[in-house]
């Protein structure tokens, strides 16, 4: 049902896209950093602290019964979105870095024996590299990396030689949170399982922007993948990991406490299976079932396919835009590419340009977007990021390169 | 805020600063040295002061910033230069107070630091244009600092 994108229409469902931004339109270019909110996952969140408000999974009264609904009803939307064979497979946590944790800790953690190594890639967001190097040096182990070509790409011809060293996990970005490049996941997981080698996929960028058929789990052929809500136009803290429930009934629980258990004496417990045994204490209750809202809003309410097309066509329209100003290197051409351009201006320094910016109503990300290898790689401290969403339309990109103009009569 | 406020951020003294920074390079004969980074934007900085009887007789500095971290050390290095060490260590309170918290610091006190003023407005900005000092506080103070200074 994909025609024509009415991308007006997506917008008046955003709230936030009216607020004028030092007396100027709005034109929110931060999608990385995180999403704006539809009305309708507002709504959610008061309806369910308006109506439905209680602790879940152990009132006996009708607000738990409630509660309770809502949330599994959200873990339910999680693993139809992905494509699990089960919601049990469908692991609630704060967001894509704590179920990174969850993995290195209750997965890699017991695998790791002094010498081994876990692989890497040079893409990759702290988030997705703090903890492998977290748990290696419990272990004595350490890592190795794919490594980046000057596109921004991985270096493809390197991967089999890494893999064939037997690393106790491979931890890959699905797309690039700093250059938007998307990893052929798909078909370096085939690699990886030939080679024994268990795979997860950090997808906290590539959820918002890539189709269904790219996100299918059980097609992809990864052992874990994580996310976080509030990329893909749900609140934050919460997100979620996926995990072959092969995988997930051996992994020893993570944290202790309420919720994760089946019997508890002074002196032992015994755990629940998967979901549960990972889910301690009281969970964020009214941000899951804002990422269920958002999910099922992202998926059966927008016309996904014509917003990822037009969401597209607007990052092809940026990145040309870009290219034709004087002075601006752009960092980040990859081929296969979603969401994302990163660049720098010869005259002047990411941190003065976003505050002219900002002061044009156009906000993007300066910095080293928690990815400080990428930034190293391509010998630059940091870059200015513009990242889409299905809400922006070429108004944003006119006035990013108006903005841009305005730093070039300033600075150059 | 409005534009005012970006113009007065971005002054001429400072744009000039920014774009020609004064007493930069290497300082072969130190004798107190400082590294300043600020976590959250990768600037680096370093600086070599020569202290003589108490006295600052060169400082320099090398790095890489934005125009108001560059402008903020140029203008630090400008200031600091002949002071003796008790008076640098006033202007570093005047100068940290007058940033972070909007104190009033009279204009002759500053001199042409004033030209920074208008970053209190901007708090996402302060850490640029206090980076400098925090390394030169760090430098004559290494045995509180280890002579590393850092925003975070």
């Amino acid at each position: 049902m994909s025609g024509a994108f009415d991308v007006r229409a997506v917008r008046a469902q955003f709230p936030i896209l009216a607020e004028p931004i030092h007396k100027k339109r709005l034109a929110y270019l931060d999608n990385g950093a995180t999403t704006q909110k539809p009305q309708c996952v507002i709504d959610a969140l008061s309806h369910h602290w308006t109506h439905d408000n209680a602790n879940i999974h152990r009132a006996v009264h009708l607000l738990g019964a409630r509660s309770t609904e809502g949330y599994e009803g959200a873990r339910a939307e999680v693993a139809r979105f992905l494509n699990a064979r089960t919601e049990r497979e469908v692991i609630f946590t704060r967001g894509t870095t704590e179920a990174i944790n969850l993995v290195a800790q209750s997965f890699a953690r017991p695998r790791l024996k002094a010498g081994d190594h876990i692989l890497v890639t040079g893409l990759e967001h702290h988030a997705n590299l703090v903890p492998w190097q977290l748990v290696a040096e419990q272990a004595s182990a350490h890592i190795t990396h794919v490594p980046l070509l000057d596109d921004g790409s991985l270096d493809l011809d390197a991967v089999p030689a890494l893999l064939a060293a037997k690393p106790v996990i491979f931890a890959c970005g699905h797309v690039s949170n700093a250059l938007g490049t998307v990893n052929p996941v798909a078909a370096l997981a085939a690699q990886a399982r030939a080679h024994g080698v268990p795979m997860l996929v950090d997808g906290a960028q590539a959820v918002a922007h890539l189709p269904a058929a790219e996100l299918d789990v059980q097609a992809l052929g990864v052992d874990f993948y994580v996310f976080s809500g509030h990329k893909i136009y749900a609140p934050t803290g919460i997100g979620a990991l996926w995990g072959k429930l092969a995988h997930l009934e051996r992994m020893p629980p993570w944290q202790g406490g309420g919720d994760m258990i089946r019997e508890v004496t002074l002196e032992r417990s015994t755990f629940a299976p998967a979901p549960a045994r990972f889910e301690a204490g009281t969970p964020p209750i009214a941000q899951a079932i804002g990422l269920g809202r958002a999910l099922r809003w992202f998926t059966q309410e927008l016309d996904r396919s014509a917003a990822l097309a037009h969401e597209d066509r607007l990052l092809r329209t940026l990145t040309s835009a870009l290219a034709a100003l004087p002075g601006i290197r752009l960092i980040g051409t990859a081929a296969h590419k979603v969401a994302v351009q990163s660049f720098v201006l010869d005259y002047a320094h990411p941190h003065d340009a976003a505050t002219i910016f900002d002061f044009a109503g156009v906000a993007v990300r300066a910095g080293h977007h928690c990815a400080q290898p990428v930034m190293t790689r391509f010998g630059v401290p940091a870059t200015l990021r513009a990242s889409l969403g299905v809400y922006n339309d070429e108004d944003d990109i006119e006035q990013l390169v108006r903005a841009i103009e305005r730093v070039r009569a300033m600075f150059a | 805020m409005d534009d005012d406020d970006l113009d007065e951020l971005y002054q001429e003294l400072i744009m000039d600063h920014g774009r020609r920074p004064r007493n930069t390079g290497a300082l072969p004969d130190s004798t107190h040295h400082g590294r300043g980074h600020n976590p959250l934007c990768g600037d680096q900085l370093t600086l070599a002061l020569k202290v003589v009887d108490g006295r600052v007789t060169d400082i320099r500095f090398e790095g890489q910033g934005c125009a108001i971290s560059t402008a903020s050390a140029s203008l630090m290095t400008q200031a600091v230069k002949a002071l003796p060490l008790d008076e640098v260590e006033a202007l570093y309170a005047q100068f940290h107070a007058l940033i972070t918290e909007g104190a009033d610091v009279p204009v002759e006190t500053l001199g042409k630091l004033a030209a920074l003023t208008g970053v209190r407005r901007f708090p996402t900005r302060v850490k640029c244009a206090t980076l400098a000092w925090h390394t030169l506080h760090a430098a004559l103070h290494p045995d509180r600092a280890g002579a590393q200074a850092t925003t975070e």
